[in-house]
């Protein structure tokens, strides 16, 4: 399609030193790069006038459970212009787990990216107030990894008395 | 405004302020202070705690807490098949249960790349719209009821009852109906069901009327919401609002025309769509999407043509009863796809429904097997909550309850 | 007219205390709702004017737990929300009872999951479970129903020389 061709333009164009690598499944339209550019990469998208996309949708990250590349941090942003929709995702590794913030960029992202925190523990930089937001400030371990079981740890969360 | 210093009070009032240690002068005279609105007030959107900063009655600073009802959706996910599945999505957004199902199996046809009989598409139509409706009618009654006028919330539900009474007969269940399945819908439409929606929706424009003669004119209630909690167009995008919050904000933007799913694009309806962006507009967005609503049921009983209610698939949508009782091809894929479940192709799809808060998603991850790798509910009250300290800095705390009330979050949605 | 027949003209009624203050203290109930999620709505409904909860005395329901007796927890209690129930629990005055209303309060229900209670009683004394998820309103009546006749049978010795916690012993009986 015309659209995904231009997008795909304008980020070659753009930011000549990031590898891109484009799929598509379902006729939706999936971006992967590293995750050092992130920041720019949704400025840029957010901004540019024939693209547009001012809606971000959803920020999530799922676990693979295998060493290398444990987490992958995923975007969905819209475009109301083009009533589009893109797929964005970076791959964090367990060992540095850490990926520049986007809440300067859209003010939604502020309380998905703690979200994303709370359950998987992927720290973001420079986001202005980066604690739990559904588990209780004391729990110490993050629930959606996979290693945490379903039925959760016993004693993990206190429990009025009778 | 003036601050109290140390010389306007008197001495023995000092000295007994001054005998609790842990308070000093400074704080005691400081008109700041921090209110708990806490996870457990009568307003009745759940379990939200909000910590409010007031000087005096205007608040200049508020904090949210959520995570009272946070019950494990997306990690039960990953352990149960799609089927299983459906019940639990219907405890999502509770007030309109049967929109969260059609959402649900939109997503997994649109993984498992299934085709669904266009009878289906239709009836699904008609539920999802009565569902908008009754979610509507709630946030109406509710959002008055915080305001003050209570007969409002009475009559509201009263017509609310109606729509739980055609839930009754057609799916089985009066709430937390799990009525749509993969590939279609559970059972076909008796017809005196598609009577009582029938005689519903001729009467809901003037129930609905009464209801709002209470309110349109009353000098109170307007005087009490316009120009509260006004949110401007780019911040409501920023903040990620859809639905009708963000079309009380002058976005005319609906999924049901940007993306159409079902058979959107060949009905006719308007999207109401206000300027101002206040508690006031919110109101009559809603009013006026259940009036939209009842036209699309109309439309919708009118095309529906006869046909299947479920896709023929035999390997992944389950067989009807009588079959599995009597034959052995449909007992084998009955038992094979409850046990080991569906198996759709390896890969992942994000799905959107413009539900009555707004844009609920899921975004679904399959390597293959018959439960989902990863599921994530993007819901929207959870993102709507998180503007509430923009939204209500500057007024004073009674304003609190009725932007709460207009924003319309419902935390089971919100926690997940 | 049919009081004044009955009472034969003289103006005295015999009977005792007993009865009098079971009558009234169960005729009487103001729930207290603890609202936390789905049947929460059953229990609105329960309210409206096709179920309607104020024939039996139970139209008052007072969001303060300090006017209350009963406590009717609707809902999925989380690890993170039963410390607040617990807190509104012992801000009831005595006498009080509780509903579990719903297969989430009654154990745990639909969610065997990690931040779920599974089940109010771990925590909290319960008097009567109703089973439904949700339950219909009509459920919930019969439940009121229950715990009025439960009511009706407390006796004064019940109450007599008891400090603070056996009276919650002796209310789960």
């Amino acid at each position: 399609m015309e659209l995904k061709e231009l997008i795909q333009q304008k980020l070659i164009e753009n930011f000549p030193e990031v590898e891109f690598d484009y799929s598509e499944y379902r006729n939706e339209l999936n971006i992967k790069f590293d995750k050092k550019f992130i920041k720019q990469v949704c400025t840029f998208l957010k901004d540019e006038n024939d693209l547009q996309f001012l809606l971000c949708e959803d920020i999530t990250a799922v676990d693979w459970a295998i060493r290398k590349n444990r987490f992958t941090v995923v975007y969905h942003i819209f475009s109301l212009k083009h009533n589009f929709r893109l797929a964005l995702k970076a791959d964090v590794d367990e060992a540095d787990c850490n990926i520049d913030s986007v809440s300067s960029v859209w003010k939604t992202s502020d309380w998905q990216e703690r979200e994303c925190y709370d359950m998987y523990g992927i720290k973001f930089n420079n986001h202005p107030d980066l604690r739990r937001i559904y588990m209780p400030e004391e729990f110490e371990y993050f629930p959606l990894r996979k290693d945490f079981p379903l039925l959760g740890i016993p004693g993990s969360l206190p429990l009025p008395k009778k | 405004m003036d601050r109290l210093t140390k010389d306007d009070v008197h001495p023995k009032i000092l000295q007994r302020l001054l005998e609790d240690s842990d308070i000093t002068i400074e704080d005691a005279l400081e008109n700041e202070m921090i209110l708990n609105m806490g996870p457990q007030h009568p307003a009745t959107h759940g379990v939200l705690r909000l910590l409010l900063r007031l000087d005096g009655e205007t608040v200049i600073g508020c904090v949210p807490d959520v995570g009272y009802l946070h019950r494990g959706y997306e990690k039960m996910a990953e352990n149960m098949s799609y089927y299983e599945y459906i019940p639990h999505t219907d405890r999502l957004d509770y007030i309109s249960p049967t929109a969260n199902n059609v959402a649900w199996v939109l997503a997994v046809e649109k993984l498992a790349g299934i085709e669904v009989p266009i009878r289906a598409q239709y009836i699904r139509m008609m539920i999802a719209e009565l569902a908008r409706i009754a979610s509507h009618l709630v946030a109406i009654g509710s959002f008055a009821m915080d305001v003050g006028a209570l007969t409002v919330f009475l009559w509201t539900l009263r017509e609310r009852e109606k729509i739980m009474d055609i839930w009754d007969i057609l799916c089985g269940a009066r709430f937390t109906n799990s009525y749509t399945r993969i590939g279609g819908v559970a059972n076909d439409t008796p017809p005196e069901s598609l009577k009582l929606v029938k005689k519903f929706i001729d009467e809901i424009d003037d129930n609905l009327s009464e209801c709002e003669s209470l309110l349109n004119t009353n000098r109170i209630f307007i005087e009490r919401l316009d120009g509260i909690g006004v949110i401007s167009k780019e911040d409501a995008l920023s903040y990620g609002f859809t639905g009708p919050n963000l079309r009380a904000s002058g976005v005319e933007f609906d999924l049901r025309r940007a993306t159409p799913y079902l058979q959107y694009d060949k009905i006719d309806f308007k999207i109401p769509t206000y300027k101002e962006g206040d508690c006031l507009a919110r109101y009559f967005v809603r009013a006026d999407e259940v009036r939209e609503s009842a036209k699309i049921i109309k439309q919708v009983l009118q095309l529906m043509p006869q046909g299947e209610i479920k896709a023929n698939l035999p390997k992944q949508v389950l067989p009807g009863k009588t079959e599995v009782y009597s034959k052995m091809e449909e007992l084998i894929h009955d038992f094979m796809i409850v046990n080991f479940g569906i198996n759709p192709p390896a890969g992942e799809i994000y799905s959107a429904v413009e539900n009555s808060k707004g844009e609920l998603g899921f975004y679904l991850v399959s390597k293959g097997e018959g439960h989902p790798w990863k599921c994530k509910i993007r819901s929207p009250s959870f993102i709507h909550i998180q503007a509430l300290p923009h939204l209500v800095k500057g007024h004073m705390v009674s304003d609190v309850v009725a932007i709460i009330g207009s924003i319309d979050p419902i935390m089971g949605e919100a926690d997940k | 007219m049919g009081l004044e027949e009955k009472l034969n003209g003289d103006g005295f009624i015999v009977t005792q205390i007993e009865s009098i203050i079971q009558w009234a203290r169960k005729n009487s109930v103001y729930p207290m709702p603890m609202g936390i999620s789905c049947c929460a709505i059953e229990m609105m409904a329960s309210a409206d004017p096709k179920y309607d909860i104020a024939r039996f005395g139970s139209e008052v329901m007072r969001f303060t737990p300090r006017q209350c007796d009963l406590m009717i927890v609707a809902g999925t209690v989380t690890y993170k929300m039963s410390h607040v129930v617990k807190k509104i629990y012992d801000q009831m005055p005595d006498p009080k009872w509780v509903i579990a209303m719903g297969a989430c309060t009654s154990t745990g229900g639909m969610y065997r999951s990690y931040s779920v209670v599974q089940g109010i009683d771990q925590f909290l004394p319960v008097d009567v479970y109703v089973a439904g998820c949700p339950p219909r309103p009509d459920n919930l009546l019969n439940a009121l129903i229950q715990i009025q006749d439960k009511i009706g049978r407390t006796r004064a010795k019940d109450f007599k020389n008891l400090k603070l916690p056996e009276l919650n012993v002796i209310q789960n009986n």
